[in-house]
Parts: C-alpha cells; sequence; structure tokens
C-alpha cells in the first residue's frame, strides 16, 4: 500500500465529518434527563468565604439542586509531579478542592454549583446566589509575591514559595565563570499566555442507575489519565466503574491534559442527582479557569572564551504556579526547562536554579512546547546577545558552539543524552532558504524606504516521546509515560486499532491508519483507528509533548509486529511450510523459493475459523496488545530564520519572512507535519508579538476575553515557509526513527522574531510581546541614540 | 412566554417554541440539533458559528432566533450536496486547511460569502477577511491557501 504508507502526505480521512458538520465534539452530546450545571465563580483574588446564601435561587424554576464545597468532600485535585527542593525535602504541595472551601484563591475559583433543568435557568438561578466575602490581601505577580513580607497564597508555603530546585554543576559553573573572557547577562520575563483552543472546555458526568457505572465525556487529551486521577485520587471510583470518553476534541495544546475541576463536579454530582450533568465553559470562563502556560521571569550569564566559545551558563528562574497545583505543573520549569539548557551547544557546564511560587492566580502548566520555549527563548536570546558583544555573525557564534555529528550520542551536563542530530545542516538549509547572505543588501533597501529591517536565527531543540518511565519515576513523576496500543484484526481482514494516544487536531486517524497500511499492507479503507475511550482502549496515557507518534506509534508497531508473528506461524501451517521460510510483505504470506501464498485476510479468516489450523501449538483469533516504554526522549531540532521590517514612526512591524528547517527523524506524513509547524510557529509568533495574560496588582483578570487578549488573526501573519532538513537523522531509539513535530513551532518561532525585531533596532534585549508601542518607544531611542 | 420561529433551513421549513432571548445560534444547535454551528467564544470574535441567512455570512451567535424569522438559513450541514463535498470543503481537505476542525465549519461559511462577493481573492484579501475567523491550529497559512484554491474550483 505505498501509497497510502509511511511517508506520503495522504489526505487525512477525519477532514469530511468536520467539513460537513458532522464532527462530535462533548458540546454536542446530549444525555436522556440531562440537567445543566452553572458554576459561580470567585469574583477575588482571595478572600474567606463567610457565608454562601442559596435560599432564593433554590426556589427559582428548574433548580435541581445547589452544591457547594461543604456539600462536595472528595480528594483533592491531584499534581502528579514532586519535585524536591535543594536540600532535599519535599515541594509544598497544598489540597486543591473541586469546589472552594473556605477560601478562594484565584478570580475564578469554584464558589457554587448550580444545576437546573435547563442552561438558562441554572444562569438565572446563579445570578441570584450571593456569596459574603471578606477580601484577604493578594499576590498576583511573580514580583509581588517574592517580596519580603507579600501576603501568603498558602499558610504553609513561607515566601509564596512551592519549591527551590537546581540542577547543574555549580561548582563547575562558578569555575568557569572565574576565568570567562567575556560574560554577558541577560534579565528576560517569558510571558505569561493563555491557550485558548477554540473549543471550550465541557464535561458531561452520567451515572447509570443500574449498574452503579459512571461515564464522564470530556474535552480530553488523555482520559486514561482523567480516569486514573478522578478515579483514584478524588471521587474514589474503581476504573471498572469509571468511563472517561474523549470524543472530537478541538485543540489542545497541553491546556486539556490536566484533570479539572469541572470533571469531578459533574461526575459526582451525575451520581447523587442520579441523573446526567452538562457544563459547557463559556470563553471567558475559559480564561479564568483553563490552565495558562509560561510566566517566567528569568536572570541568566553566559561565559564565553576570546573565540567566541560558551563556558559555561547559569540561570535563575521564578516560575509562576498559580494558586494551586495543576497536573504537571511542577515539572514544567524544572524537567522540561533546565534540562534543555545546552541547547545545541557544547556548553560544558551549566546551571540552573528554578523557584517555583504560588500566587493568586489561575493555575500555571503545560502549554504547547511547556519549558522548552522557555529554554530556548533564554539560550538564543543571550546567545544573540553574546554574538552582538563579541562581534560576531549570530549564525557563526551557534555554529561555532554546536555539537558535531561525531560527538552523539552526546551527554549534556543538565542530565540528556542526546542520540542523534545535525544542527549544521538545519542551519545551512535555513540559511539558504532566507538567502541570509544578501540580508545586508534587503537591509540598505529597506533603509532607503526608511523602514528598520532586521533578521533573528534560532537554533532549538527539544526532548520529546515523553518518556522513559523509570527516568521520571527517579524524577519525582507520579506515573510512567508509556503508550498502549491494541491491534483487532477481525476475521474478513480488516482491522481495529485501539490506541491510547488521542488525536484533538493532529489527524492520528490518518497517520496511524498510514503506520498500518505500510506494516500489513492492506487498503487503508480496513483500517479503523480507535481512541479517546476508555471503554473502548485498553490503557492510554495520551496525547502532549509530541509523543503519539514517538510512543504511540512505538507501540502501534510492536504489536502489528505481534500480528505477523502470529499470522506467520498461521500462514506456515496453512501452506505446510516452516515458519523461518515464510516471508510476510504486500499484504502477503509468502513461501521463499515457491509460488506458495496466502493473503493477510486469509490468514485472518483461518484464525477465527480454525478447521485446518494449529490448535494446539496457537490459540485462534488475531488480537494483540502492547506496551511500548521508550527508551530515551526524542530530541527534534532545527533552525528558524525571521526577517522583519519596522516602521519607526508608528512602531508596526511586518514579517517578511519566516523560513523553518526541522529534523523530525522520519515523516510519516509530510503535509500533516508541515500543518502542525505552521500551528505552533503561529503560536510561538503570537507569544512573541501578541499575546499576553494580565493580572491586575488586585488579582483581577484584565485580559478576560477576546476583547483584551490578542489572538492571532490571519493578517498578523506571512505565509511560512516550511521545509524538512535535506539529512535527517532518525531517532536511533524507537521502531520508527520518529521524532514528533507537534510543539516545533512554538519553540523555535519566538526567538527567531524577537532577535531579528532586536536586530532591527539595535537593542540588547525587549520582552514579549513586542506591541508596536514597545517597539516604537525603542526605534525612538535608537534614533536619539544615533543622533547623539 | 414563548414565542414560535419558522424559518427554511438548508431547504426545509422549520419551527420551534423558544424563548424570545434564544440566540440563532442556540435555536440552530439546540432546538434543530444542528451542531456543525460551533460557539467558540462569547464576543463575537472567533466566528465558529458563522451561517448563512439570506445569502450573507453572519454570526449565529450575535442575532436573536427571532431576527431570523422567515429567513433563508444555510449552515454548514446544508453546504455539502449529494454526499459529495462543496468545492471549498474539497479545497479545504485538499489543502489540509484544518486540523481540529472546530473552527471549520465558520471558516467554510465565511470563505463562501467572500468568495461569492469575490470570485478571485488575492492572499491578502483572504487574510483581511479572515479578521472574524479564529483558528489555533493551523497558523491560518493552508485555509488562506484552501480558500483560493476553493474560489479557483468554484469559477
Amino acid at each position: 500500500m505505498a501509497d497510502m504508507g509511511i511517508g506520503v502526505s495522504v489526505k487525512r480521512r477525519e477532514d469530511a465529518r468536520f467539513l460537513t458538520g458532522n464532527g462530535t465534539y462533548t458540546d454536542d452530546i446530549n444525555r436522556h434527563g440531562q440537567t445543566h450545571a452553572i458554576i459561580v465563580r470567585s469574583p477575588h483574588a482571595h478572600a474567606r468565604i463567610k457565608k454562601i446564601n442559596q435560599a432564593k435561587a433554590k426556589a427559582m424554576p428548574g433548580v435541581v439542586a445547589i452544591f457547594t464545597g461543604e456539600d462536595m468532600k472528595v480528594g483533592s485535585l491531584p499534581c502528579g509531579w514532586l519535585i524536591k527542593n535543594q536540600d532535599g525535602s519535599n515541594m509544598v504541595e497544598p489540597g486543591h478542592p473541586p469546589i472552594a472551601q473556605g477560601k478562594v484563591r484565584h478570580v475564578g475559583d469554584p464558589v457554587v454549583v448550580v444545576v437546573a433543568e435547563t442552561r438558562q435557568q441554572a444562569l438565572e438561578a446563579a445570578e441570584a446566589v450571593t456569596v459574603d466575602y471578606e477580601v484577604l490581601p493578594s499576590v498576583s505577580s511573580l514580583k509581588a509575591a517574592t517580596k519580603a513580607g507579600a501576603p501568603l497564597v498558602w499558610d504553609e508555603a513561607k515566601g509564596n514559595i512551592c519549591y527551590d530546585w537546581a540542577l547543574g554543576d555549580k561548582a563547575a559553573v562558578d569555575a568557569a565563570f572565574a576565568g570567562a573572557h567575556k560574560i554577558v547577562k541577560i534579565d528576560l520575563v517569558n510571558n505569561r499566555l493563555i491557550p485558548n483552543a477554540m473549543e471550550p472546555r465541557a464535561a458531561i458526568g452520567d451515572f447509570d442507575k443500574a449498574t452503579g457505572d459512571y461515564t464522564l465525556y470530556t474535552t480530553s487529551q488523555n482520559p486514561h489519565v482523567i480516569r486514573l486521577l478522578m478515579g483514584a485520587f478524588v471521587l474514589s471510583i474503581p476504573e471498572s466503574k469509571l468511563r472517561v470518553v474523549a470524543p472530537d476534541v478541538g485543540g489542545g495544546f497541553g491546556s486539556k491534559i490536566y484533570h479539572y475541576a469541572e470533571e469531578a463536579i459533574v461526575t459526582w454530582g451525575a451520581g447523587q442527582l442520579k441523573r446526567p450533568i452538562k457544563w459547557t465553559a463559556e470563553r471567558s470562563e475559559s480564561f479564568m479557569s483553563d490552565a495558562h502556560g509560561r510566566d517566567h521571569v528569568t536572570h541568566a550569564e553566559l561565559a564565553l572564551d576570546k573565540d567566541g566559545k560558551f563556558l559555561a551558563l547559569k540561570a535563575e528562574t521564578l516560575a509562576n504556579m498559580g494558586a494551586y497545583l495543576s497536573t504537571f505543573a511542577t515539572c514544567v520549569p524544572t524537567y522540561l526547562h533546565a534540562t534543555l539548557l545546552a541547547g545545541v551547544y557544547t556548553t560544558p557546564a551549566i546551571w540552573c536554579n528554578v523557584k517555583a511560587v504560588f500566587t493568586n492566580t489561575v493555575p500555571v502548566d503545560a502549554y504547547r512546547g511547556a519549558g522548552r520555549p522557555e529554554a530556548t527563548f533564554l539560550l538564543e536570546r543571550i546567545v544573540d546577545i553574546a554574538a552582538r558583544e563579541m562581534k560576531m555573525d549570530p549564525a557563526e557564534i551557534r555554529r561555532k558552539n554546536f555539537i558535531q555529528t561525531s560527538q552523539f550520542p552526546y551527554q549534556t551536563p543538565v542530565a540528556l543524552q542526546y542520540d542523534t542530530g545535525n544542527y549544521d545542516a538545519t542551519l545551512d538549509m535555513a540559511l539558504k532558504m532566507i538567502d541570509y547572505k544578501g540580508f545586508a543588501g534587503r537591509k540598505a533597501a529597506a533603509a532607503a524606504k526608511g523602514k528598520l529591517r532586521g533578521i533573528g536565527v534560532s537554533c532549538y531543540i527539544e526532548a520529546c516521546g515523553i518518556a522513559p518511565s523509570a527516568v521520571v519515576g527517579s524524577l519525582g513523576a507520579r506515573a510512567g509515560l508509556y503508550e498502549c496500543a491494541n491491534v483487532r484484526v477481525h476475521p474478513t481482514g480488516s482491522v481495529s486499532i485501539f490506541t491510547g494516544s488521542h488525536s484533538h487536531g493532529q489527524g492520528h486517524e490518518t497517520t496511524f491508519a498510514q503506520v498500518v497500511a505500510e506494516k500489513l499492507g492492506i487498503p487503508s479503507e480496513q483500517i479503523e483507528i480507535v481512541h479517546g475511550d476508555t471503554a473502548k482502549v485498553p490503557f492510554g496515557m495520551g496525547t502532549y509533548g509530541s509523543r503519539s507518534i514517538a510512543v504511540g506509534g512505538a507501540a502501534l508497531v510492536k504489536a502489528l509486529d505481534k500480528i505477523i508473528l502470529k499470522g506467520r506461524k498461521i500462514a506456515a501451517h496453512l501452506m505446510e511450510a516452516s515458519e523461518k521460510d515464510v516471508e510476510f510483505k504486500d499484504g502477503k504470506f509468502t513461501v521463499a523459493g515457491t509460488d506458495k501464498a496466502k493473503t493477510f485476510g486469509e490468514v485472518a479468516l483461518t484464525a477465527y475459523v480454525p478447521h485446518n489450523y494449529p490448535i494446539t501449538e496457537l490459540e485462534p483469533g488475531l488480537e494483540e496488545q502492547a506496551f511500548y516504554d521508550p527508551l530515551n526522549f526524542t530530541y527534534p531540532s532545527g533552525c528558524y530564520i525571521a526577517e522583519v521590517e519596522i516602521d519607526k514612526d508608528t512602531g508596526t512591524l511586518e514579517i517578511m519572512r519566516f523560513v523553518a528547517s526541522d529534523d523530525f527523524g522520519k515523516i510519516i506524513n509530510p503535509m500533516i507535519v508541515e500543518g502542525q509547524v505552521h500551528g505552533g510557529i503561529a503560536q510561538g509568533l503570537g507569544q512573541a508579538l501578541l499575546e499576553s495574560c494580565v493580572y491586575d496588582k488586585d488579582g483581577q483578570l484584565l485580559t478576560g476575553s477576546y476583547n483584551d487578549y490578542c489572538m492571532p488573526r490571519a493578517d498578523d501573519f506571512p505565509n511560512f515557509d516550511v521545509q524538512h532538513t535535506d539529512k535527517p537523522t532518525p531517532c536511533t531509539h524507537n521502531p520508527l526513527g520518529v521524532k514528533g513535530c507537534g510543539e516545533a513551532g512554538a519553540i523555535g518561532a519566538p526567538p527567531a522574531v524577537m532577535n531579528a525585531i532586536c536586530n532591527a533596532l539595535g537593542v540588547v534585549h525587549m520582552d514579549m510581546p513586542a506591541t508596536p508601542e514597545k517597539i516604537w518607544r525603542a526605534a525612538n531611542a535608537h534614533m536619539a541614540r544615533a543622533a547623539e | 412566554m414563548p414565542t414560535t420561529v419558522s424559518m427554511t433551513v438548508n431547504g426545509k421549513k422549520v419551527s420551534g417554541s423558544i424563548e424570545p432571548r434564544t440566540l440563532l445560534v442556540q435555536f440552530i444547535r439546540e432546538t434543530l440539533g444542528l451542531t456543525g454551528t460551533h460557539v467558540g467564544c462569547d464576543t463575537s470574535q472567533c466566528g465558529s458559528c458563522v451561517v448563512h441567512v439570506d445569502g450573507k455570512s453572519v454570526k449565529s451567535c450575535t442575532i436573536l432566533a427571532a431576527q431570523a424569522e422567515g429567513s433563508d438559513v444555510l449552515t454548514i450541514e446544508g453546504v455539502a450536496k449529494d454526499g459529495k463535498l462543496h468545492p471549498m470543503q474539497e479545497a479545504f481537505r485538499e489543502n489540509h486547511g484544518l486540523q481540529c476542525g472546530f473552527c471549520t465549519p465558520g471558516m467554510v461559511m465565511s470563505a463562501l460569502d467572500l468568495v461569492k462577493n469575490n470570485k478571485n481573492p488575492s492572499e491578502q484579501q483572504i487574510r483581511d477577511w479572515l479578521e472574524g475567523n479564529i483558528c489555533r491550529c493551523t497558523g491560518y497559512h493552508n485555509i488562506v491557501k484552501a480558500i483560493a484554491a476553493g474560489a479557483k474550483a468554484m469559477a
């Protein structure tokens, strides 16, 4: 099935239903007898709940129930990763009740749940609920939270510190700095973002009175993880009594990984009322209840020798956790950030300290890239500053410090071991794509029309294919990060694949089918990909960290190999040949040196109609399952270059060119990979130019709707020139040689465009987002300097 | 007090008893069960709910169902004919102009209105027209390509 196999830009099979309005997202589902929940949320950043007045609401038409934290005494929404302090003690880990108990800690914290027959009735009754609060002092920024004597979000977290963690050899770093030719420094803010998947979160809890079984329909990237976390830690429901369905999901970008309060509320509530409860977020509710991303304040220093070789890097980061610890929050600034600070360079000594800080804001967790964009931004900005101060070309200082192809496997000083890569190849390709040599001419031409033109290079690496269970376990992860696949071959030879990976835009139904078509040699129409339902899929850890094809795809290959192995035994019996002489290729079992052949379909049928069958040695049926636990992370890398023009009179910026050269190893579907990179770049440029979550000093969310939070629109960007490297380095430790591509764009793009802006303006640094106002101020300061 | 509204949706006469404050999008999704029209925001910006009312693209979250009384409404479910994708839908598929699919119905409906008035839109015209449609997945690159290709196929 070469036309449907690996490496082909097969058109997506999921598109037909989405294009005709036949997708089934959670809010499209309605259960018989369904009620509707509206959540009354805290208007205060920090307050004591004195009294909840619900009598009036209770008496209103259609109201079925009103729940408060006093009613819903269940377990705490858990945090999935324990981080140790530098002194070896555990992080501070406060509880997180689904409905606030006694105190609220951020604007949007759930306080009261109103359930009614219709959504309108629930909305009206929710309006009638009043809550008396005693407003408490709050902290909404890293700066405010870490000031001496700052109000405490949690009494047990002194100085609002969740943990104080470090990685690397500080003594070696200090020694290298002592002998350095040059030290460059940067203070930067990695701006807080709100993920904004276009489908707002939604959840429906259902309870079967006959069986006592619960079902949760939810907008999740990982239904099995939700079943585990909610069942085991929050509601004490065994897996056998809890089904979690994540149907079509309208984008995730990390924000739909986590176990959220509303999922527990509707599931628990359905059990209380013995009726289904549906909750769908309004967008303004999403803004104040979806986990946010990024929000780092960092000071970093890079030591260089006289030739521009990097000697050592140190970084000190404050990372905002928000008011509660979301599912993966604690590992983002540590194991997904500090471990990436070697980048693509041979820097021999690195030390990073991260202090995680509680604030009275929405929890912060992984958002597309998660930790790796923060690391890449830090590194690629400080490297650019180093080039400037050393008077070296930004591309050449990078090249000079690249890990060479001969050095793999390469052990970094910050825990990771890169298996393979070719950083010169992606840099060379990107330089060629943008015509780097011609930049001086383009800059002069721009200057002639009064424009400032700048170019910015960014070389990224990321750790994907998350993750070897034993490794992450030793670092505090409370879960394994393998993946599961089940292959069910039906009697007629059609195949159902049950994968623990979850598709919410990535097109797995197409790419996973390509892997199956390639391995089994059967037409794609005979392949069904099933995901997103714990009642159908045996197990799964879900989709995040660009892990689906690298981990889920590898599990699928393992299960397919088992099918082929059993098929060979059956075929050998049918063809009266020795198993070792049976070959399987293009959907046919053949005996070497003969014209004997059995199709995959014939073997499948024999497995289910075993009249002529090696029944004493082999069970009937053809179904296999595999779990795959990766041996290492995968390391996609690449080079992005942006070229911008700035109008110094207005501060407006135009991206003239954006080129991307990526190394994702082996590629299953180039069209889909390119689309993933486009989307990632757009989110990265959104962070760099447009987006920023803003709280005022009292913890009010100022960017709480699309009126205030600047989402990228079509007219903000040019077309992107995205290409795959001509010298790919396939991953060495998974059977497909794949590395993952979902996050690269969001990781590589921000420093590329910010370096271009700094280059155009001749400034050392500018924090994101680079709004026209910021650019205008910088452009005019630049002119003032030039005049001096 | 409930009121009755009647209109033509995707060529079929429909009516329903609704509260006067019911938005057109609620009528379409909840009363008619046509869930291809989506709601992605509460400030009339995302464009996931775009439908055609009397041949013009409208954000169905910005008008009341009662305002569409007697109108001819086209939703995404009415675009493909006889089980065959419309050339614009086909262009989105062909050019990978969608990922999660949530904004897609609004994008297609909006694109159809653009092409109705501008048979050969330039890249910049397409990008400007999409001001009222937000996509978080594609970076717009392939949507722009798809609309240009769709326009060509419709010519």
